[in-house]
């Protein structure tokens, strides 16, 4: 009997201790100090009901600037596991000074995926970019829904409305999930939620961040949707020659069902793009799964698959570091905006306040982020 | 129908849960008991919705 009840308290020790770090993590507030153009800050619950006090009725930050203009949706946190993205719609929600149109801002689009780690995959449970003031701290995440928000998973999952078949997992993944169902999956329901912004609020481009492995061939690039495509080509030129690196251009492919940047366009009068920069972490022959690897992007695994020709993007010891794939972000946008605005002046998004890739990539992205312990509690928002 | 799914898989973990309890109290060897217990780790976390 005593042996039973001391392997019952082993066990109960080793449940409290996992139990308190999946605890922790899951419910890391993490504090935004918006910036001087937010003008209101909406739910995502406010554009379809039956999401509202779910994990993803998620903030959505409003920029307006003095003049009226075109508008502009960025879309961070579509996977949380690839952390440039929201740290560059970060940026923006903390930076930005709007002159013309408005920029709605969403951090964590999928809020669920947010709160949990790949399972098995030995991911940190947090990451924490450096700043004068200390260090923010931000929950990893994964890719897919959190299976505490949306269970079982389906045998086969069913793309909505084209019935195309897709992985069984993809049904947690926002980016399979588009354009929505209204009566669907929390992650379906949320994909309707954001389709229904983009359609109220005359969304004019919506641009999704994401980070890919190297391994994958859709990397670097800008995916862009027919109605995008020389807006992409226009961007991908202009980058490449002024602001020090180098982005392709994807067309969106028709076959390929549930993706932003195919789903948007085709079900809103939205251009809808696709943004993807390296991320070694994420790539499958990578070594110790660790917050260095995430934020230096450094791998000597991944550097020699690269060696052998198994990679779609040049890696060497200097790794990428998550200042130069934020940077990358940035700059993308800011170009975008621009030719935007040129070539469509009544629909023009001007702004000032951001930081193109040189910046970030000398002065850190700790640099753009706001000290929390500055500002008046009631002003501050969590994700 | 989704929502009804989720309660009955909830109820199977539930199920299971119970089922490794009782073995682990049934059973006499040391080995088999750590076992039950390690296995039960996973359902708990999941039944207190913590994993």
């Amino acid at each position: 009997m005593n042996r039973k009840i001391a392997i019952a308290a082993l066990g109960t020790a080793l449940a409290l201790f996992a139990g308190l770090s999946f605890y922790r993590s899951r419910h890391l507030r993490e504090p935004l100090v918006p910036g001087p153009s937010v003008s209101r800050v909406a739910r995502l619950g406010d554009y379809f009901g039956p999401l509202r006090g779910s994990v993803n009725d998620v903030n959505v930050y409003v920029l307006e600037g003095k003049e009226p203009g075109g508008t502009i949706l960025l879309l961070g946190g579509t996977h949380p596991e690839e952390p440039a993205g929201r740290l560059a719609a970060w940026i923006f929600a903390e930076n930005a000074e709007m002159a013309k149109g408005r920029i709605f801002v969403i951090l964590t689009a999928n809020r669920s995926a947010s709160t949990v780690t790949r399972l098995g995959g030995a991911y940190p449970p947090d990451f924490t970019i450096p700043t004068a003031w200390g260090g923010q701290k931000f929950r990893m995440g994964d890719r897919w829904s959190n299976p505490l928000d949306q269970w079982p998973d389906p045998e086969v999952y069913l793309h909505y409305p084209t019935r195309q078949e897709l992985a069984y997992v993809d049904i947690r993944n926002l980016n399979r999930a588009f354009p929505g169902r209204p009566n669907g999956t929390l992650t379906e329901k949320t994909c309707y939620a954001i389709t229904e912004l983009i359609r109220r609020e005359k969304v004019d481009i919506a641009i999704d961040f994401h980070e890919a492995e190297l391994q994958y061939p859709v990397i670097s690039t800008i995916v862009a949707h027919p109605k995008g495509a020389d807006l992409a080509a226009a961007a991908s030129m202009f980058i490449s020659s002024v602001e020090g690196f180098a982005i392709g251009v994807e067309n969106s492919p028709k076959a390929l069902r549930g993706l932003s940047h195919r789903e948007i366009g085709d079900a809103t009068d939205a251009i809808s793009l696709l943004l993807e920069a390296p991320e070694p972490f994420l790539d499958a022959t990578r070594g110790r799964t660790n917050r260095e690897l995430l934020l230096d992007g450094k791998d000597e695994f991944v550097v020699r698959a690269g060696k052998r020709g198994l990679l779609f993007e040049k890696i060497d010891e200097k790794g990428w570091p998550i200042d130069i794939r934020v940077g990358r972000h940035t700059s993308t946008i800011l170009q975008i905006l621009e030719i935007w605005s040129g070539d469509n002046p009544a629909k023009a998004v001007v702004l000032s306040g951001i930081p193109r890739y040189g910046d970030v990539v000398q002065n850190g992205t700790g640099a753009y982020l706001k000290d929390p312990k500055t500002v008046d509690l009631a002003k501050l928002f969590y994700e | 129908m989704y929502a009804i799914v989720t309660v009955l898989y909830y109820l199977l973990t539930a199920y299971v849960a119970v089922l490794l309890v009782a073995n682990f109290l049934k059973d006499r060897e040391w080995q088999k008991e750590i076992l039950y217990i390690i296995v039960l780790i996973p359902f708990v976390l999941r039944l207190l919705r913590l994993k």
